[in-house]
């Protein structure tokens, strides 16, 4: 099973934080990564731009509506992703809460939707 | 046929439970359930109860499943390939064995307790799948409707299968976090029952009965020091139900109650459970809320009451779980302790901070002591915003009973 952990954080204090933090905060990051691209779980990951790039797509009634910003309007915005392997949601939520934005932001867990194969009757 | 019934009852949600881990699916194990109870009804008449009742049924459940899977594949082909992975998989002997299926019920009670799902839908779901209650009996008692109660379950059994959420009791190090969640359950359906937040009856005797054979289930499966705690406190508080309400329905405060009609049995096995919990040494909210019960179950009345030790539990329950809730029952304590004009000031100073304002149990304890300090006027005030606040009619009732006794 595939999941995306999404990671939320407040971003306007990104730039107030001490260079000293952002440097312990990367090198976390640095090491968490490493770590599930052992146990084989890492599938994918990037940080993202700060919410000011951010479009949300919709349709509604067949039209095709753009507008600035991101999907929810909370006082956190998605900041980053991992798109990982877990056997089931108890170890995605495992995997989630080592991410080191778990601690002071949020993650939204989301099970990938995968296509349905086509299953042949033997 | 009545052995049947008497099966029914006693094995049903152990069958459902492993049938559930057989077939990887809550609806499919459902039915099959219904099925090797319907399968029973027709063969045990003719042929016997079976040596094993409980294996039986779930073997004839798992392969009344299977035979289903495979004629529906007739219209969906990815069936086919299911039944055929069931049918391989074939559950060992011991699967059906005492510990195999206590394990199950394990696994269902942490399942339907999931913290990914909504909590209404966890409570829901817990008394649909593990007390097997109806629908219909869930919605009566938490005064909604029977759509919506089925629509929760719908969406916890979609999110169960969409996001995977395993069929598995927590590993040691989840494990505690995981209990709190089961626990919080358990607490919810009880304090429902014991005190319903509307409505005209004080008691729903049903839930708390529930709650209690939860807990009970949950103290056999997994001897935690906080479940016996909760197990402990559900049986002390519920062994005063019939000296709560008077005569016509009102409410009789803890101090005015008639001990004598309190429930000895439920007293005593509360005691031991309190007693078991607190040797653990591993003291929770849970252990600590059934202490305090214990003292006020072991006394003779108010005032020979243990104040000063209730008042030592509050103070150690608000250093682990800060609340403002417990604060004013530590408040409530101190008022027998020292008298009320030291718990009015901690009353006040709580309702300072801007902490409880609409918590109708404030306004109602603070009227309560100004009655006794003889601020009469005052106190009229204060009953006349519980009053407002109170969304139970005995409650009301109660506290309009106090106003006009200051008025006469």
């Amino acid at each position: 099973m595939k999941y995306l952990c999404l990671i939320y954080s407040d971003e306007s204090q990104w730039p107030k934080q001490p260079t000293s933090d952002a440097d312990t905060m990367m090198a976390e990051y640095g090491a968490f990564t490493e770590g599930i691209k052992k146990s084989g779980q890492y599938i994918g990951g990037n940080r993202l731009q700060p919410t000011a790039t951010a479009s949300t797509v919709r349709i509604r009634n067949g039209k095709l509506s753009t507008t600035d910003g991101p999907f929810a309007e909370t006082k956190e915005q998605l900041g980053g992703y991992y798109l990982i392997e877990a056997k089931d949601l108890n170890a995605a939520i495992q995997v989630a809460a080592k991410i080191p934005g778990a601690r002071a932001g949020s993650i939204e867990v989301r099970p990938i939707a995968e296509v349905p194969a086509a299953v042949g009757v033997a | 046929m009545e052995v049947l019934d008497a099966i029914y009852r006693a094995e049903s949600r152990r069958v459902l439970a492993t049938l559930v881990r057989l077939l990887g699916d809550f609806d499919l194990a459902e039915e099959a359930l219904h099925d090797a109870f319907a399968a029973a009804v027709e063969r045990w008449p003719r042929n016997g109860v079976p040596a094993n009742p409980r294996a039986w049924l779930v073997s004839t459940g798992r392969f009344k499943a299977i035979d289903q899977l495979r004629r529906r594949a007739t219209f969906d082909a990815s069936l086919g390939a299911l039944a055929q992975q069931l049918d391989e998989a074939a559950p060992p002997a011991d699967d059906v064995s005492d510990d195999g299926v206590e394990d199950d019920r394990l696994r269902l009670i942490f399942t339907c307790c999931h913290p990914a799902l909504a909590p209404d839908a966890q409570v829901a779901l817990t008394l649909r799948e593990v007390c097997g209650l109806t629908t219909e009996e869930i919605a009566h008692a938490f005064l909604t409707t029977a759509p919506t109660v089925a629509q929760r379950i719908v969406r916890a059994k979609g999110k169960i299968r969409e996001a995977r959420i395993p069929y598995e009791v927590p590993s040691r190090s989840d494990l505690s976090d995981r209990l709190d969640a089961v626990l919080r359950v358990v607490y919810l359906v009880f304090n429902e029952g014991y005190s319903a937040s509307a409505g005209g009856e004080l008691t729903r005797r049903d839930l708390s009965a529930e709650a209690i054979r939860l807990g009970r289930l949950i103290v056999e499966l997994l001897p935690e020091p906080e479940a016996q705690g909760l197990l402990a406190m559900m049986l002390l508080h519920d062994s005063r139900r019939s000296a709560r309400t008077g005569p016509d329905g009102e409410l009789v405060l803890l101090d005015q109650q008639d001990r004598s009609l309190w429930n000895r049995a439920q007293i005593a096995e509360g005691l031991a459970l309190v007693e078991q919990a607190l040797m653990s040494r591993r003291l929770g909210p849970y252990a600590l809320q059934a202490a305090i019960a214990a003292l006020h179950a072991e006394a003779r009345d108010a005032v020979a009451t243990d104040w000063n030790q209730i008042v030592g539990l509050y103070d150690v329950l608000l250093r682990l779980e800060p609340s403002a809730v417990v604060e004013l029952n530590r408040a409530a304590a101190i008022a027998m302790r020292d008298g009320p004009e030291a718990a009015l000031h901690l009353i006040d100073a709580i309702l300072d901070r801007g902490d409880l304002t609409d918590y109708q149990f404030a306004h109602s304890a603070r009227a309560e002591l100004l009655r006794r300090l003889g601020r009469s006027g005052e106190a009229i005030a204060a009953y006349g915003r519980a009053i407002t606040l109170s969304a139970q009619e005995p409650e009301r009732r109660f506290l309009e009973g106090r106003v006009s006794g200051l008025l006469a």
